[in-house]
């Protein structure tokens, strides 16, 4: 509690406490007023300070003014009838305690989700002289060695020299899997170091690391304001003149018709009541107040579900997405080519994988890489001689004084052996021993293992359509769509065709739903920016990519699309039950007001109560766990 | 330019009204404030004395509403 809001509390319980004694003090007439008139001040008094400065200062319709006009209306009525002043000083209670209420809660949620997103390193550990010392992050220069010992985070980007360690990196990816890195590896800052001590060398300044970039993201992101904000404020400003004109009209006119229209008695007292009413109900705070509070908590929970949201407003468009479009290589497949399969293998499919790798050791092809990748173990160069590179079909070298022919079909043609069709998708492999045909090797882009429950997910999360973008051939691309479940594939694209692709879709559909293109940021920026969202996924420390998206998911895996999705419903329900519930609670109350049903007393659930339930409601936004 | 400064203010609708507020000084392009982070962000027309506008921007968010402040 700040020290404005233990004074406050004082004063109302104060208050309260007063409230009670007078009630049994047996006094009446002026010194009841007199003695009723200091709880009231007390409650109320900044009040009536604020509606006076606003009114001096042409600022008339605020809520401080509703309230010392409702307040002082009452109290001027309860003396004219020597009657019941709590009902005043109760408004005035009940309203203050309300304010109260809002700035605690709003107060303590503002810390939660600020704790939510703490990633920011408070120091960084430099040796000097056989001593760790800790200076401030933003004072370290590129190119500096810094220590990061077991249990902190670290706090700048850079490359490990000296150490291995496990990292948790769920503050960044919400993977909860710790990361194992060694010397030599990139880190990024942000993680929490486990295990070992790292020297780390710098490779950028604070202010350029991912967790400078992500905290200044994540901050900003409820300055975007979303449409319902937007309405709402200007809602409140239409909203409070309107009704402080409709009392002014319900404490004057219905009296005025009753005497000179119908012949009856004016019952100025009874109108003037129902006018002050009016003004209580009136406070537009719960609305103003719980939405953009939604807001807040959405992106919060959703930042620490590792999906970084960069506004309000994409939380909303989100919500409204209808289509899905992917782009294929590193979105739905790993981007990374694997040897998925041997066929026809004459030999063992391990001694096969020892000799493509070794007759294709020489090359730094992507495809000789995975061939390598697949045997596993170090390779004696000495046992390769005399490799000749035939461009475009393959290699020719001698291995263990063997000949080993490594190549695609084309290779097997020119040495005219006879070679066996693959009937998989992928880049094949062949290889010949001496001559003779010794089987192929598969090697192809593997679908992450979550894509086809992503697919599923987002056909649950109302996605009317998946669609995939490739510039991979029409085989790949209708192998993988059909396995993964996609509606629409378009192959074979360069890369400024899937911009035509992406405003052809945006165009055929009605404008109501959106369209979201996930991405992996690389080359596929101005994509990214043409859709209604653009999503970047596995996108930690590339700089283009948290520029040019909407979202950004820390991770790669595709099942945080759906969750996003959810995220999103979830807090757009929430606001629009925060903002139909208001107005209706409001609006019903008005007419009872108007009608004389309500008293005060109603009017102040309609104010206060009101509030305090859509600032409830609106932190649930936060609790995003099950999605 | 854009500059940050970090505010305190009491409600969600006095925030807006010093949102407007800051929108309407001289000086001033455009201006967001974020109740929820307290911070208000400005962005100046060129040429200006950032130091002088923001005093202005000061003064009229304190008329709409009296109990706010912005750190300088």
């Amino acid at each position: 509690m700040s020290k404005k809001q233990k004074k406050m509390l004082f004063r109302i319980l104060l208050t309260a406490v007063l409230m009670v004694l007078l009630h049994f003090l047996p006094v009446a007439k002026l010194l009841r007023f007199l003695l009723y008139l200091i709880p009231y001040l007390v409650i109320g008094y900044d009040i009536l300070i604020k509606a006076f400065k606003g009114v001096k200062n042409r600022q008339m319709f605020d809520e401080s003014f509703l309230m010392a006009v409702a307040t002082v209306g009452a109290m001027a009525l309860a003396v004219a009838k020597d009657g019941d002043y709590t009902e005043a000083i109760a408004v005035m209670l009940f309203y203050q305690i309300g304010e109260w209420f809002q700035s605690y809660a709003v107060g303590k949620s503002r810390r939660n989700i600020s704790e939510l997103m703490d990633i920011r390193p408070d120091y960084a550990n430099i040796e000097k002289d056989g001593q760790l010392e800790q200076v401030d992050p933003d004072e370290v220069e590129i190119g500096t060695i810094i220590v990061v010992q077991p249990g902190e985070k670290i706090p700048i980007d850079g490359i490990v020299i000296n150490g291995h360690s496990s990292l948790n990196t769920s503050a960044l990816t919400g993977e909860s899997l710790p990361r194992e890195i060694q010397t030599g590896e990139e880190v990024i800052s942000g993680c929490i170091n486990l295990t070992g001590i790292l020297k780390i060398q710098t490779t950028k300044e604070f202010g350029e690391s991912t967790v400078s970039k992500i905290l200044d993201l994540v901050e900003n992101a409820s300055s975007r304001k979303s449409k319902s904000e937007d309405f709402i404020s200007k809602f409140a400003r239409v909203y409070t003149p309107l009704v402080c004109y409709s009392a002014l009209a319900l404490a004057f006119l219905p009296p005025l018709v009753r005497i000179s229209l119908l012949g009856l008695s004016a019952d100025w007292g009874d109108w003037v009541y129902r006018a002050l009413t009016f003004l209580v109900i009136s406070c537009p705070c719960a609305l103003v107040v719980s939405i953009p509070l939604s807001f807040f908590a959405g992106i919060g929970g959703a930042s620490n579900a590792g999906v970084l949201v960069k506004g309000s407003n994409y939380l909303e468009t989100l919500s409204q997405t209808r289509y899905v479009v992917f782009d294929k290589t590193g979105t739905l497949t790993q981007g990374v080519f694997q040897v998925n399969a041997i066929h026809h293998n004459t030999l063992p499919e391990e001694k096969l994988l020892e000799y493509a790798a070794l007759a294709e050791s020489a090359s730094s092809h992507p495809i000789s890489k995975s061939l390598r990748e697949a045997y596993g173990k170090p390779l004696e160069r000495s046992r390769i001689t005399d490799i000749e590179e035939i461009s475009g079909n393959g290699v020719i070298a001698q291995v263990d004084n063997l000949c080993i022919a490594a190549g695609n079909a084309k290779l097997m043609k020119r040495l005219k052996i006879d070679y066996k069709d693959c009937h998989h998708t992928g880049t094949i492999v062949h290889l010949a021993i001496d001559g003779t045909y010794a089987g192929h090797i598969v090697i192809s882009d593997i679908i992450k293992p979550h894509a086809k429950g992503a697919i599923a997910a987002l056909k649950s999360a109302g996605v009317h359509q998946t669609v995939m973008l490739t510039g991979d051939t029409d085989a790949v691309a209708k192998q993988v769509a059909k396995e993964l479940g996609i509606d629409v594939v378009y192959s074979e694209l360069l890369p400024e065709d899937k911009v035509t692709k992406v405003e052809e879709l945006l165009e055929s559909k009605s404008p109501k739903e959106k369209l979201a293109f996930v991405g992996d940021g690389i080359n596929d920026a101005p994509v990214l920016s043409r859709a209604d969202i653009g999503i970047a996924m596995g996108a930690m420390g590339s700089d283009a990519a948290i520029e040019a998206a909407d979202i950004v998911l820390m991770d790669d895996d595709p099942l945080k699309i759906s969750k996003a999705i959810n995220i999103s419903r979830k807090c757009l329900r929430i606001v629009y039950e925060n903002i139909w519930f208001a107005i209706g609670i409001k609006v019903i109350c008005l007419l009872l007001g108007a009608f004389g049903i309500a008293n005060m007393w109603l009017a102040v659930f309609a104010d206060v109560g009101v509030m305090v339930l859509a600032v409830l409601n609106a932190i649930r936004a936060l609790f995003v766990k099950k999605l | 330019m854009k500059k940050t400064y970090k505010i305190e203010v009491d409600c969600a609708n006095c925030a807006n009204k010093m949102e407007d507020a800051a929108k309407r000084t001289e000086g001033v392009k455009n201006a967001t404030v974020n109740f929820m982070t307290l911070k208000m962000s400005v962005e100046f027309e060129d040429g200006q004395d950032i130091k002088a506008v923001m005093q202005k921007v000061r003064t009229n968010c304190k008329k709409v509403e009296d109990d706010c402040e912005i750190f300088i």
